[in-house]
């Protein structure tokens, strides 16, 4: 069977790309962001996953108001950047994992998540920069993808509890996988920002801080919140906690906190990241025994 | 079923996404250099191929973002606009809430003080 070693939760801002394709990563604006990574790079080298699962929202590159899928999975060999408009450089193309992608796909309707499923799919920011971000350099890239998009654009969005129960129908898929395969899962975004309209710049340090405490323990508490709270706590597009959210609900096991960190600002941005090991509650009991 | 208005955050909805479709598909089109530059060589010819309301005409003629929000254009697609521009999220913050951009960046700075 397959094992799910773990979750990472960290934003995604567009002005992170630009910094890394302009080599940023130590001036001095940059560098409190940046300086929390390397901890995850040594747990990454050690834990070696073979599959990414990356749980984020795309923000118009690959979908429109023509068609705007709630939950979409991404099913392709293999995902594409592309230009986004606004000057970040194109990444090169990301390996999919399409068995593990029909396999997700056909455990998640089963299971009534009437998701879209993409055999084509775009890539954007909320993608490309977290990978650039755990594995640095163009070429460093030693996992597959399966990208899942929650739809944090066009409202209704879905609320967190359903966000949480789609991560936790992924993470039950992932668990009944017949492979060897180690999987990561990755939600991004957030934490607090705002980009429109008259409280443009809005920060809420003690929600993001409430939330990446109860990430870790008590994710459930999280899925009181209708998207339109979040939005109104954590700003518009603060409302991408339904990402993190949604890759909580995929550790299904035994969650322990083994890194975080929290900087304000970057671009308009609160920062966030997580690192979350996922120990199987079987694995734990035959351990034990 | 309506929500309740949250002050100075505009929520994306159903209305919103109605009366901004021709706005934010014009911004769509934006991902792709030729349009972009199609959209600076003539700029209103691209609107109107785009089939822009008036109101969305003299926001996008004014440079105005929240002038462009109340005509129901959408943050997201709004920055590949103002990407052509050479603008960025910071600067459509600093424009929307009437401060210069440093101060805007002053202020979050400030949040994280």
């Amino acid at each position: 069977m397959a094992t799910i070693i773990g979750g990472v939760g960290t934003t995604h801002v567009p002005a992170i790309g630009g910094a890394i394709a302009k080599g940023l990563q130590n001036d001095p604006y940059w560098k409190p962001f940046f300086d929390s990574f390397p901890p995850i790079h040594r747990w990454l080298a050690q834990s070696k996953p073979d599959v990414v699962v990356v749980f984020y929202n795309d923000h118009g590159l690959n979908f429109f108001l023509d068609k705007m899928p709630t939950f979409a999975v991404g099913a392709a060999k293999e995902y594409k950047h592309a230009d986004e408009g606004w000057g970040l450089p194109v990444q090169k193309s990301f390996p999919g994992d399409a068995n593990l992608s029909w396999h997700l796909i056909e455990n998640l309707v089963e299971n009534e998540f009437d998701i879209t499923m993409c055999q084509e799919m775009l890539v954007d920011h909320a993608f490309t920069v977290p990978l650039a971000l755990l594995w640095p350099g163009a070429d460093n890239r030693p996992v597959r993808t399966v990208p899942i998009a929650i739809n944090t654009v066009q409202h209704p969005l879905p609320s967190a509890a359903r966000c949480f129960k789609l991560g936790q129908a992924v993470g039950r898929a992932l668990e009944s996988y017949q492979s060897n395969e180690r999987i990561l899962v990755l939600g991004t975004g957030g934490l607090s920002h705002q980009l429109d309209g008259k409280r443009a710049g809005f920060i809420n340090k003690e929600f993001d801080h409430m939330c990446m405490d109860k990430l870790v323990h008590d994710p459930e508490a999280l899925t009181k919140f209708s998207a339109l709270e979040i939005v109104e706590k954590a700003g518009s597009q603060g409302v991408e906690l339904l990402n993190w959210i949604a890759m909580r609900g995929a550790l299904t096991g035994s969650v322990s906190k083994l890194h975080s960190n929290y900087h304000i600002p970057i671009s308009n941005t609160a920062s966030a990241v997580l690192l979350l090991e996922n120990t199987a509650v079987g694995s734990e009991l035959r351990k034990a025994s | 079923m309506k929500h309740q208005p949250i002050p100075g955050t505009p929520v994306f909805d159903g209305d919103a996404a109605q009366a901004g479709f021709a706005l934010n598909q014009m911004c769509f089109s934006f991902n792709d250099a030729a349009n972009r530059a199609a959209f600076l060589k003539d700029e209103d010819a691209y609107c109107r191929k785009y089939g822009l309301t008036p109101k969305q005409l003299a926001a996008v003629k004014n440079r105005n973002v929240l002038e462009m929000i109340d005509a129901g254009g959408n943050v997201y697609y709004l920055a590949k606009l103002a990407g052509i521009f050479g603008l960025n999220v910071q600067d459509l913050g600093a424009q929307q809430t009437g401060m210069s951009v440093d101060a805007f960046k002053q202020k979050l700075l400030q949040a994280g003080a």
